[in-house]
């Protein structure tokens, strides 16, 4: 066991030195989280929008399911993309389990519920302003929600973010579908997980000191650019 | 003048209030004001024409169906140009991209806003983005423009601008059927003054007539409070 301080120190050595191990790691844990997050926003805002604007049977259960399942447990859904994907499973034939894929799929199926309830209540708010003026200009339904998805395009991103935050955090699903194995799937959160249960504090900490910056900067900079553009458009 | 809309027994019911009570109108003139006391139901009585809403009771006849378009009180504006608002109305009704860029600017040329059309809408004065959307209106060549209290929110300056871009489009040949609180815009815009009260048509009257000498007593005291 290392001393608390040197752990820091070897932790602070790994980042500046760009140690190639960690950085397969960070890009990794980047790569699968934003692909499932684009995966989220292209399937979670339209149902979002239609969530908010449309008038069908079941619309108030759907609303009800989605916040639901914005709490879903992610190693409840690692579990379930595990059976899917597992050999005897409905898609074992395509053999993704165990790959980055398989984590992009199931961090997107975590994802999709809270991308889809934040995007409703955004354009939930937004239909309200312009129902009216939008269904005086003969706006369908549908094209109603394609507009306000546009319109709302700098709220949303609030969504999207919120969706990365979570894919970006979360260890339990892609631990189980991607089996944490060195160099293939091993991201940030469960190498964290794993080396501090063997000891290795400094590669934890290195990780959990980028894991942290990652988050605020994407934050950051979205929050500057949304006011940007609010600025720009009002 | 044969009319252009009759209003049968028209009625509706919310919340077990009725906000409009057996309404009968024949609205034949080419501009009419409906005038009343807040929450006389003026705005939903045109939002019923518009079909925003649907009677609980009673018809609306149209002897031949007119193409509309309305103007709200509070301007909504995409988060976008102004011309691409103009636009937006004008591909909604499946007009051809160029096309409906063409007459977007006539639009906007029309109501004097050509120099700022690539401006983004939001960012425009309250005044400016009331011509926006009477230019959208506009663009839309309708046979029926309906007008829901469209300098309620605005300056006297920009208030003048609007009544003139109004006037304009009744030039043009559009019917105007609108409500307001201006009782000078009033008597300026309207040929026919339609006054509720409580949801029921209380008359009906050629506009220099129901200012010189309303025919009912609600209409006089109306009138009486009104006038400063």
């Amino acid at each position: 066991m290392i001393e608390f301080n040197d752990a820091f120190l070897i932790a602070w050595h790994l980042v500046a030195g760009a140690d190639a191990r960690l950085s397969g790691i960070v890009m990794l844990s980047l790569r699968v989280s934003v692909a499932a997050t684009l995966i989220a926003c292209v399937v979670g805002m339209p149902i979002g929008a239609l969530l908010a604007v449309g008038r069908f049977p079941g619309r108030r259960a759907l609303i009800v399911l989605f916040n639901g399942l914005m709490g879903l447990p992610p190693v409840v859904v690692g579990l379930l993309v595990y059976l899917l994907l597992s050999r005897a499973g409905p898609l074992g034939s395509f053999g993704l389990l165990f790959s980055p894929t398989a984590m992009v799929i199931a961090q997107a199926v975590l994802v999709t519920p809270i991308v889809a309830a934040l995007t409703r209540q955004v354009i939930a708010d937004e239909w309200t302003e312009y129902r009216e003026q939008l269904r005086s200009l003969g706006a369908s339904r549908g094209r109603a929600a394609a507009t306000l998805l546009w319109d709302g395009r700098f709220s949303l991103s609030t969504a999207a973010l919120a969706g990365f935050g979570r894919a970006i955090a979360e260890v339990g699903a892609v631990m189980i579908v991607g089996g944490n194995i060195d160099g293939v799937t091993r991201v940030m959160t469960t190498t964290i997980a794993l080396e501090t249960s063997k000891g290795d504090l400094p590669l934890a900490l290195a990780l959990g000191g980028i894991l942290i910056v990652v988050v605020l900067s994407i934050n950051a900079v979205a929050y500057a650019l949304r006011g940007w553009a609010e600025r720009r458009w009002g | 003048m044969s009319p252009w809309l009759a209003i049968d027994r028209l009625s509706l019911t919310e919340g077990g209030t009725r906000i409009i009570d057996h309404a009968s109108l024949q609205l034949a003139a080419q501009r009419t004001v409906v005038l009343g006391p807040n929450g006389a139901g003026k705005s939903t009585l045109l939002r019923l024409i518009h079909g925003l809403l649907h009677p609980s009771g009673g018809a609306l006849n149209w002897p031949r169906k007119l193409t509309q378009a309305m103007v709200f009180q509070r301007p909504v504006m995409l988060r976008t140009t102004a011309l691409a608002n103009v636009i937006y109305g004008l591909k909604l009704k499946g007009h051809a991209t160029d096309e409906s860029r063409r007459r977007a600017m006539e639009s906007l040329a029309r109501v004097g806003l050509e120099q700022i059309a690539l401006r983004p809408a939001r960012l425009l004065s309250g005044g400016e983005q009331q011509r926006v959307t009477l230019a959208r209106a506009w663009a839309l060549e309708p046979e029926l423009l309906i007008l829901d209290e469209p300098t309620a929110s605005l300056d006297p300056a920009s208030s003048r601008e609007v009544e003139r871009i109004i006037n304009e489009i009744s030039a043009s040949g559009a019917r105007i059927l609108m409500t307001t609180h201006n009782l000078g815009q009033a008597r300026r815009i309207a040929e026919e003054i339609v006054f509720i009260d409580r949801g029921r048509i209380v008359e009906q009257t050629p506009v220099a007539q129901f200012f010189k000498l309303p025919q009912t007593e609600a209409a006089q005291r109306f009138l009486k409070e009104e006038t400063p």
